[in-house]
């Protein structure tokens, strides 16, 4: 039997459920070309072939690995830089104009110039999408470090806290929420541009490069899947960012 | 050389100060903290110009005054969390960052660490005083039980209750045994029940430890029934309206702001203040 507190719980479904129920009755009606819309049903059965027999675990596993990479790259180059450009207000002024113009340039710009530098294959495809990243969790990371409150460092500093101890016992810890948001803006930037890049720049594997050739030979049940897994990649992503900052970052918003 | 206005502001200036721990010639005995010729602008409009005084060791001393007048702006200064224009503020000679302080802010929110236990958090200035762990853990188990603690300090701040929090707070500002304790406003965010109650622990602590305190408050029958000594300011550029003494056995409790001689400190401390606020 299901109460109304269970039911409360699963509200969160009844909106998966419409959709497929739309699908469904879309499939049903014709009014979309069944070829180019194939029904849920022959979608999970190509779901559960591409996992079975099929490549997509391991297309999966490859854009996993990929945008594991770049995040990993980013996070090296830029935390300590976002620290070094927030704790410093001369040196974030002077560097802020040329540091913004990068993270308005949109990361797929890069694509050419990176191809000239680290030519065709992985390098490339990681490299473009560590930049993307690494962009946004600097400048997340200095927002985190300037915007820390004073009155901490002044409590630490008054108890005699040399500078660094200041900046590592207190800014560090109270920019931690704002670092938290660029990892997880930054993680979800490297999943685009990898799967960008597995689309258009000669990969034979990967999410990306699945959608695009399944398009290709017209067949959409597995396009959709595709389409579905990195769905499904990009929300458990965040969703693992999320735990990880509420066990890590246990005092925030409180 | 500046003529000093005011009858207790006396001593050379700074500069003669032949070597730390020398004390002034004139000084009153028993002086801690001596402040000369402490300047301070904001904006352009001066707060401090030529300020002097001299704190007494070992008393609770309150400052109070009208709106805007730099009583936290004095008691930043002299802990050196704020920088002044020219002056010097020795305590027994010593500069700020060679003397042991502790430092309560009113908002305890935004002064402990959240992401430590509160026990961590009262331990954390330890480590800067070059103690032996022996020692250092003898000073905490000391300072908890003199505070006879009755909530569990392995929670986290943000699991306690803002009185709780300040508690906190008072502890880690006392657990170093500091030389001078600074109270901005420390109880305002509180309701009055664990305002009555932190008095009576600081209250309790301080006696014992004979801290040298400087209080900042805008609750009047605050000041004054904390204090040995009320420090009144004038508006800006703010000087010494009066000194009061209020020497009220301890510990004074509730009680204490009924009886006649409180009432005359108080009442010729808002004499004088309401004197500085209509200037």
């Amino acid at each position: 039997m299901i109460t109304v507190a269970s039911f409360g719980r699963l509200r969160p479904l009844i909106g998966v459920v419409a959709l497929i129920v739309l699908w469904m009755l879309i499939h049903a009606t014709r009014a979309v070309d069944p070829v180019l819309l194939p029904s849920p049903a022959e979608t999970w059965n190509a779901l559960i072939i591409g996992l079975t027999e099929g490549t997509l675990g391991a297309d999966f596993a490859k854009t996993v690995v990929r945008t594991l990479w770049s995040f990993g790259i980013a996070v090296v180059i830029a935390v300590p830089l976002g620290v070094v450009l927030g704790a410093s207000q001369k040196f974030y002024e002077s560097i802020e104009f040329a540091i913004d113009f990068f993270r308005s340039t949109p990361a797929s710009a890069m694509f050419p110039l990176f191809l000239v530098i680290f030519g065709v294959g992985e390098a490339t495809k990681i490299a473009v999408a560590a930049f993307g990243a690494a962009l946004v969790i600097m400048f997340n990371v200095a927002y985190g470090v300037m915007g820390a409150r004073k009155q901490r460092q002044l409590a630490a500093r008054v108890m005699g806290a040399p500078r660094w101890r200041v900046l590592t016992d207190v800014t560090l810890l109270e920019s931690m929420p704002q670092v938290f948001v660029g990892m997880r803006s930054g993680v979800s930037l490297a999943l685009v541009i990898i799967i960008v890049a597995e689309m258009f720049i000669g990969s034979t594997d990967g999410l990306g490069q699945r959608v695009m050739n399944a398009q290709m030979i017209f067949d959409m049940p597995d396009m959709y899947v595709a389409i579905i897994a990195s769905g499904a990649l990009g929300y458990a992503m965040n969703l693992l960012f999320i735990i990880t900052e509420k066990r890590f970052v246990h005092w925030g918003g409180k | 050389m500046k003529i000093m206005p005011d009858h207790y502001s006396m001593g050379p200036p700074a500069s003669e100060v032949k070597a730390p721990g020398t004390a002034w010639p004139h000084l009153p005995k028993g002086t801690h903290i001596t402040i000369r010729g402490l300047t301070k602008t904001f904006d352009g409009a001066p707060v401090y110009d030529n300020f002097d005084l001299n704190i007494p060791k070992g008393k609770i001393v309150s400052i109070f005054g009208p709106n805007g007048c730099g009583k936290s702006t004095l008691i930043n200064m002299i802990s050196g969390i704020l920088p002044y224009d020219s002056g010097q503020i020795l305590f027994d000679g010593k500069e700020a960052r060679e003397t042991t302080l502790g430092y309560v802010f009113q908002n305890y929110r935004e002064a402990i660490f959240p992401w430590m236990r509160a026990i961590d958090n009262i331990r954390y200035p330890l480590q800067y005083l070059r103690l032996s762990k022996g020692e250092a853990q003898a000073r905490l188990d000391r300072l908890v039980e003199s505070f006879e603690v009755q909530f569990d300090l392995n929670l986290y701040p943000y699991q306690l209750s803002g009185g709780q929090q300040q508690l906190v707070s008072i502890m880690r500002a006392l657990v170093v045994e500091p030389e001078v304790l600074f109270l901005d406003e420390p109880f305002s965010a509180l309701d009055y029940e664990m305002v009555m109650f932190l008095r009576g622990r600081l209250q309790k602590v301080l006696t014992e430890r004979q801290v040298t305190t400087l209080l900042v408050s805008h609750d009047l029958d605050e000041a004054v029934l904390l204090a040995d000594e009320v420090l009144l300011l004038t508006k800006r550029p703010t000087s010494v309206a009066e000194r009061l003494m209020f020497d009220a056995p301890r510990p004074r409790t509730a009680d204490t702001s009924v009886q006649p001689q409180f009432i005359q400190v108080k009442s010729r401390a808002l004499e004088i203040f309401q004197r500085e606020v209509r200037r």
